[in-house]
C-alpha cells in the first residue's frame, strides 16, 4: 500500500476485518461484489491513471509543473488585479484547517465564526456599494451579472425580454450574459450609456440594464443620468463595481442603483489563474427576498442572546427547487472570508490608503506619458489608464511582455494598463524615485518627464464631483483589529467557534467529508499558481496547461467519459453547463421542440433549479417505496411528452444512497425516446474504480472535486464542478473568448499534441479555467491514491457506511438498503418512528449530537424527518464507533423522554446544544444534570464496554451559542454586524 | 387539530368563510402546522381580479414554501395588513386574526365541507 493511501483512508486493514467480519464479510471484494450491481461493473483498467506517487515525489512533480508557469506583473486588470494577502490572513486563514475544512454553516450553533466572519463581508460590500442588504458571495463577477440579469427579470414589472448591457462591460461579463440570456429567452441590446441627455434615448423598452462603473477601459463616469433614465422606463439598474474603487468613488447606492454587483478578488485573493474568488452582490432595501445566493442574518438563540444563521432559505434551491432564485449551493465562502478579513485587518483607513495609492500611482503614469507625448485616451479613471499607439499595441504588448510586464491589447491601436497593490508597493518608492524599471523603458518614460514628488500626492484622476465623501466601515469589527496580534487573537476566536474536520467526523450525507490532506494543499499558496492573471499569454501558462490536461485526461478515464472541462465553479455551474451542452446539441440538430427535463422526485433541488436556467421545463417522475425511479411511471412521461422529451437528469447512485439496479433500463428508456441522459455525480464516491458514467449511459455528468476529489469545503466554497460528456456533446460544453487552449486536453498525453476536442458553448464562468488554483489539490489526491488507492478508498467508504448502517440498524430503522440489503457510501436512519413515538424531532437529536462533540448529519433530505450519514473512508473505526456510540445514546434519552422519566419540554434533547454558561449562570433547575447535559459519553460510559471515552472528554466542543430561533431571525430580517452593545446583558 | 364546523374548505388546505359576496380566506391548521413556523406571506394586491384555482400568492416557513390558491373568482378586497407584519398569526390563529385575504366573489370554486375536509387529511 502506496504512503499515503493509508494516511487518507482511516480504517487499518485490521479495522476493516473487524467491520467486515460484523457484516459477514470476508473482503473489501467480496463486499463490493455484492454492493454493486453486476450490470454495472466496470471491465477495463484504469491505463491511464499513473501508479501512486508518494507525498514528496508528488510536491517535487507539482514543483516542476509549477516552474513551467511565468509569472509576469499582472497589469491586464479587466477584473483581475494583483493584491497583497496579509501574512496573518494567510497562515491564520488560508492555511488553517479550522477554515478550510468547515462545511456550509447549515447548522448555525456550531458555525458562529464564519457566519460572523460572512455577516462582516455582507457589513463590508453594503457600506462600499452603499446598498441596503449584501449576500455571502457569488461564485465569480460574470455569473453574478447573470444571476441579476435574471433578478432583474423577476422584479422587473415590465414585460419586456431585452437587457441592456454597458459596452464598458468586461468582455467575460458580456459572454458569460450571451450564454444565460438565450436559454431563457433574453434578448442582450449592447449599448454606450454616455449620460446625460442621450441616456433616455438607448434604454426604452428594456426590463433592465447593466452598468459598469468603473468600465472595462477604466473610465470612471457620472452614471446618474442613465440610472435615472433606466428606472423611468420600470428597468432595473444593475451597476457592476470595483470595491477598492469604491474607497474613493460615490457610490452606486448613492446615485439610486438596485443591485450593484463585483468581485471582491483585489481584497487580498490570489490571482490563481481566474479563481477562486468571491463575488458580490448587494440589493436595495425592498428587494431581499429576490435575492440568489446565502444571506446570513442575525437572530437569538435559546437565551435570547444574539445569534447568526443563514435567514431566508426559502428562496433557494434545496426549498424551492425549479422556483428558485438561483440554482447555486456551494458558493465562495472562503473566499469571501478573505476578503473580509482584508477590510477588517485594514480598516477604512487602510483601504482608502490603497485606493489611493493605486489611483495616484495610475495617474501618475498617464501624467509622465502624456508628458513623453503619448495620447491617454482618458481623463477620468480610477486605476486603469488607455494609451492610444496607433499601429503598434501587439508589438508594444510583445516588447513589454519580454521584459516580464503583461498589458492588455484592447486593439490594435490601444493598450492598457491597470495598476494595483502590487504597483503602489513599488511606487512608494518609485514616487521618491520617479521610476518605474519595469513600465518605463516601454513606454519611453524618463524620471525627468514629471516634476517634483509632492505634486503627485492625492494627485488622482477620479472627477471631483464623483469624489467619496461619505463615511464607510464605521462598525468597530472595521476599527479594531489593526495590530498583527489583536488581528491573530480575533481569528482564532472566530475559528474556535466553529465545528470543522480538524475537531471530528463531519458525517454530511451527499457531502462526501474526506480528508483534505496538509499535501494535497501545499502548491495552492504558490506564487506560481496564486499570481497568474487568467489572461495571461498562453506562453507564460505552461504549466497550468499541463496540470489541467493530465487532470482532465484522468477524470475522462475515471468518469467513461471522452471529455471534460474544469470550466465549472461548483457542481450547480457544472449541471448548467452539462444541461446547455444537452439544448446546443437539440438545437444543432434542429430538435428545437426537446425541452421537457424528467427529474426525479427524489433529486436534489439544484437539478430542478438547473434545469429551468438552461431553458427547460422540468417533469418529475415518481420514485418508488424503496426510493428508486419507478420505471413504469418514468416510461409514462417518456411517452406523455414524446418529442419534447430533452433529458433526463438522474443521481447515481441515488440520492437515497442506494445503487439502482435499473439504471441500465432508465437510460435506454430515454436514448430510445431521442433523449439524452445527465448522470449528477454527486455520489461518485461510492463508484470511483468500480463504474463509470460513461459506461451505464450518461452522455453528460458534472462532478464535485470539492467531493471526491478532497478539494476542502471552504465553510460553503470553493467548489470546482468538472462537466464531462460523450464526443457528441463536445461542441457544446464550455468554452471561452479568452483561453489560452481551446482543445482538450491541451497536451494529450498519448499523441503528444492538442487533443481531439474543441469545446465550442458560451462560458459559464469569467474565467478560461473556473477556478484553476485549487486544481492542484485535486491533481496531487489522484497522483498520490493511484488507481488502485482510488478503488480501495471508494470500497472502504462503503465499508464505513455500511458497518454505521448495521450497527444503528436496531436503533433506528435505515431507510433504503440495495442488493443484499447493502447501501452505498451513506445511509439513511429514519427518525420519524422516534419522533412519533417520544416526540423528539430530527432537530433535537442533530442539536444532541453538538453535546456529543458531532457535526450533524444531513438533515431531512431527501426525505424529511431523516438523518442521512456519509462517513467517508477517512474516518477511523474509533471515531465512526463514536459516532455510533452518541448515537444510540441519543436513542436512549429519546426513550427515557417517552418513559415519562424525562418531561417532553425539559430533557437534554428539546435544550440541545448546551453552552458552558447555561451550565453554571444561576440555579440549575433542569430535570437532568449538568453533566448529562455536557458531558454524556461519560455519563452513558458506564453501560457500555468501549474504553475510547477518555479520549472523548478531552475532545469536548463548546457550542457558543444555544439552540438559533430560525423564525425570529426570518420575521426580523437583520443582515448586517450588529451594534456591539447587542451582546450586553 | 381544529376544523370548524361553520367554515368550508378546499383541497388545498384553505378555509372559506362566506359573508354575503365576500369570502374571506386562510390557511388550515393543519396546513399552518405542516409548514412550521410561518416566517412571510405574500399576499394579493387590494383590487387585483383572481381565478378560482389560481396560485395568488405564497407562505413561506423557515423551511417551506407553501402556494396560496384562490379558492374563487373575483376581485380582492383586503390583504390582511396584520399577517403580512406579524406572519405569526397564521400559526397561532389560522382561523381567526390570521386569515390572509378577502374577495369579492364572482365565482366560487369547489368548496369541501368540514367532515369532507377532515377526511381528507386523515388520508
Amino acid at each position: 500500500m502506496s504512503d499515503f493511501r493509508r494516511r487518507h483512508i482511516g480504517t487499518t486493514g485490521d479495522a476493516q476485518s473487524l467491520m467486515l467480519g460484523s457484516l459477514g464479510y470476508s473482503s473489501l471484494d467480496e463486499l463490493m461484489d455484492s454492493a454493486v450491481p453486476a450490470a454495472i461493473r466496470q471491465e477495463s483498467f484504469l491505463s491511464r491513471i499513473p501508479d501512486a506517487a508518494s507525498e514528496r515525489e508528488t510536491i517535487a512533480e507539482l514543483r516542476a509543473i509549477a516552474n513551467e508557469n511565468a509569472v509576469g506583473r499582472n497589469m491586464i486588470g479587466l477584473g483581475y488585479y494583483d493584491a497583497v494577502m496579509p501574512s496573518v490572513i494567510k497562515r491564520n486563514i488560508f492555511e488553517n484547517p479550522s477554515w478550510y475544512t468547515a462545511y456550509t454553516p447549515y447548522q448555525p450553533e456550531i458555525s458562529q465564526g464564519r457566519l460572523e466572519a460572512l455577516i462582516t463581508f455582507q457589513t463590508m460590500v453594503c457600506d462600499l456599494t452603499g446598498m441596503g442588504t449584501a449576500n455571502a458571495g457569488m461564485l465569480d463577477e460574470a455569473s453574478a451579472a447573470a444571476e441579476a440579469m435574471l433578478m432583474a427579470r423577476r422584479v422587473s414589472d415590465s414585460d419586456s425580454m431585452v437587457f441592456l448591457v454597458d459596452a464598458e462591460a468586461f468582455p467575460q461579463t458580456r459572454a458569460v450574459l450571451e450564454t444565460r440570456a438565450a436559454p431563457i429567452g433574453v434578448t442582450l441590446r449592447y449599448v454606450d450609456f454616455a449620460g446625460g441627455e442621450a441616456a433616455a434615448a438607448v434604454v426604452d423598452g428594456a426590463f433592465g440594464a447593466l452598468i459598469q462603473n468603473p468600465g472595462s477601459c477604466g473610465r470612471v463616469r457620472d452614471i446618474a443620468a442613465d440610472i435615472a433614465a433606466v428606472k423611468g422606463v420600470g428597468g432595473v439598474v444593475v451597476v457592476a463595481s470595483d470595491l477598492l474603487a469604491l474607497n474613493l468613488v460615490v457610490s452606486p447606492g448613492s446615485l439610486g442603483a438596485d443591485i450593484v454587483l463585483g468581485s471582491s478578488q483585489r481584497f487580498g485573493v490570489p490571482l490563481g489563474f481566474g479563481g477562486p474568488h468571491s463575488a458580490f452582490f448587494a440589493v436595495s432595501e425592498g428587494l431581499e427576498r429576490q435575492m440568489p445566493g446565502r444571506l446570513i442574518g442575525v437572530s437569538r438563540d435559546a437565551d435570547g442572546r444574539p445569534a447568526y444563521r443563514l435567514t431566508l432559505q426559502a428562496r433557494e434551491q434545496h426549498i424551492r427547487r425549479d422556483k428558485a432564485t438561483s440554482n447555486i449551493c456551494t458558493a465562495q465562502v472562503l473566499l469571501a472570508v478573505l476578503a473580509a478579513m482584508y477590510a477588517v485587518y485594514h480598516g477604512p483607513v487602510g483601504l482608502r490608503q490603497i485606493a489611493l495609492n493605486v489611483a495616484e500611482r495610475a495617474q501618475r503614469f498617464a501624467r509622465r506619458a502624456a508628458a513623453a507625448g503619448h495620447d491617454v485616451v482618458h481623463a477620468e479613471f480610477f486605476d486603469t489608464v488607455q494609451i492610444r499607439v496607433p499601429g503598434k499595441a501587439a508589438s508594444l504588448a510583445a516588447s513589454a511582455h519580454t521584459a516580464g510586464l503583461l498589458i492588455h491589447v484592447v486593439d490594435a491601436d490601444i493598450v492598457q494598463l491597470s495598476f494595483d497593490e502590487l504597483s503602489t508597493g513599488i511606487a512608494t518608492g518609485i514616487l521618491a524615485g520617479g521610476d518605474d524599471p519595469l513600465i518605463d523603458p516601454i513606454f519611453g518614460l524618463s524620471p525627468e518627464a514629471l516634476p517634483t514628488t509632492d505634486a503627485v500626492i492625492g494627485d488622482t484622476a477620479i472627477p471631483a464631483l464623483l469624489v467619496r465623501t461619505d463615511d464607510v466601515l464605521t462598525h468597530p469589527v472595521f476599527n479594531t483589529h489593526h495590530s498583527e496580534t489583536s488581528m491573530m487573537r480575533f481569528l482564532k476566536r472566530l475559528a474556535d467557534k466553529d465545528f470543522a474536520l480538524d475537531r471530528g467526523m463531519i458525517p454530511l450525507g451527499s457531502c462526501t467529508m474526506k480528508l483534505n490532506s496538509a499535501t494535497e494543499m501545499e502548491a495552492v499558496t504558490w506564487r506560481e499558481f496564486g499570481g497568474m492573471h487568467p489572461f495571461a499569454p498562453a506562453s507564460d501558462v505552461n504549466g497550468y496547461l499541463l496540470l489541467i490536461s493530465q487532470l482532465e485526461e484522468w477524470l475522462t478515464e475515471l468518469t467513461g467519459y471522452d471529455t471534460i472541462s474544469l470550466q465549472p465553479n461548483a457542481g450547480s455551474q457544472g449541471e448548467l453547463a452539462g444541461l446547455l451542452a444537452i439544448r446546443g446539441y437539440h438545437l444543432s440538430r434542429g430538435d428545437d421542440h426537446r425541452d421537457t427535463c424528467l427529474i426525479p422526485s427524489s433529486a436534489h433541488g439544484t437539478n430542478a433549479a438547473s434545469a429551468v436556467l438552461a431553458g427547460m421545463r422540468v417533469i418529475v417522475v415518481a420514485c418508488q417505496e424503496n426510493g428508486d425511479v419507478d420505471i413504469d411511471d418514468l416510461r409514462a412521461k417518456i411517452a406523455e411528452h414524446g418529442d419534447r422529451l430533452a433529458a433526463l437528469m438522474v443521481t447515481y447512485p441515488s440520492t437515497h444512497g442506494v445503487y439502482e439496479h435499473g439504471i441500465r433500463a432508465i437510460t435506454d428508456a430515454v436514448h430510445d425516446a431521442g433523449g439524452q441522459v445527465y448522470i449528477d455525480g454527486a455520489n461518485l464516491n461510492a463508484l470511483l474504480g468500480f463504474a463509470r458514467y460513461g459506461d451505464i449511459g450518461g452522455d453528460v455528468s458534472h462532478l464535485n472535486l470539492h467531493k471526491t476529489f478532497a478539494i476542502p469545503h471552504g465553510g460553503g466554497g470553493p467548489g470546482v464542478g468538472p462537466v464531462g460528456a460523450k464526443a457528441h456533446l463536445a461542441p457544446f460544453l464550455p468554452g471561452h473568448p479568452m483561453a489560452q487552449a481551446t482543445a482538450h486536453p491541451a497536451f494529450d498525453s498519448t499523441s503528444g499534441g492538442a487533443g481531439a476536442f474543441v469545446h465550442g458553448g458560451g462560458p459559464v464562468s469569467a474565467a478560461p479555467f473556473g477556478s484553476p488554483s485549487i486544481l492542484p489539490i485535486s491533481w496531487a489526491y489522484v497522483r498520490m491514491m493511484g488507481s488502485d488507492g482510488l478503488r480501495h478508498a471508494t470500497a472502504s467508504a462503503v465499508l464505513s457506511a455500511n458497518y454505521i448502517a448495521a450497527r444503528l440498524r436496531e436503533h433506528y430503522p435505515v431507510l433504503y438498503a440495495g442488493e443484499n440489503g447493502l447501501v452505498a457510501h451513506e445511509c439513511i436512519l429514519d427518525l420519524r418512528p422516534l419522533t412519533a413515538e417520544t416526540g423528539v424531532t430530527v432537530d433535537d437529536v442533530a442539536k444532541r449530537l453538538v453535546d456529543y462533540g458531532f457535526h450533524a448529519p444531513t438533515m431531512s433530505f431527501p426525505v424529511p424527518g431523516t438523518l442521512m450519514v456519509e462517513p467517508t473512508e477517512s474516518e477511523d473505526i474509533d471515531e465512526l464507533d463514536r459516532f455510533i456510540e452518541a448515537m444510540i445514546g441519543i436513542k436512549r434519552e429519546a426513550d427515557a423522554v417517552a418513559a415519562g422519566e424525562w418531561p417532553a419540554d425539559d430533557n437534554p434533547l428539546v435544550n440541545a446544544p448546551h453552552t458552558a454558561e447555561s451550565l453554571i449562570a444561576g440555579e440549575w433547575n433542569h430535570a437532568y444534570s449538568r453533566e448529562v447535559a455536557a458531558y454524556p459519553f461519560r455519563a452513558i460510559a458506564a453501560n457500555t464496554v468501549s474504553g475510547l471515552f477518555s479520549r472523548v472528554d478531552n475532545l469536548k466542543y463548546w457550542p457558543p451559542v444555544r439552540r438559533v430561533d430560525g423564525a425570529y431571525g426570518d420575521r426580523n430580517l437583520a443582515c448586517a454586524c450588529p451594534d456591539p452593545s447587542a451582546f450586553v446583558d | 387539530m381544529s376544523i370548524p364546523a361553520e367554515l368550508q374548505y378546499t383541497s388545498e388546505h384553505e378555509w372559506v368563510r362566506i359573508e354575503g359576496d365576500t369570502a374571506v380566506v386562510g390557511i388550515t391548521q393543519y396546513a399552518a402546522d405542516a409548514l412550521g413556523d410561518i416566517v412571510y406571506v405574500d399576499l394579493p394586491k387590494v383590487g387585483k381580479t383572481i381565478a378560482a384555482g389560481s396560485v395568488v400568492g405564497e407562505a413561506e416557513s423557515t423551511k417551506s414554501v407553501g402556494e396560496l390558491f384562490a379558492p374563487c373568482s373575483g376581485e380582492i378586497v383586503e390583504a390582511n395588513q396584520a399577517v403580512i407584519d406579524s406572519p405569526e398569526l397564521v400559526n397561532s390563529d389560522p382561523y381567526g386574526n390570521g386569515w390572509l385575504f378577502s374577495v369579492r366573489v364572482s365565482s366560487l370554486g369547489e368548496l369541501i365541507s368540514a367532515d369532507a375536509y377532515a377526511a381528507l387529511i386523515a388520508e
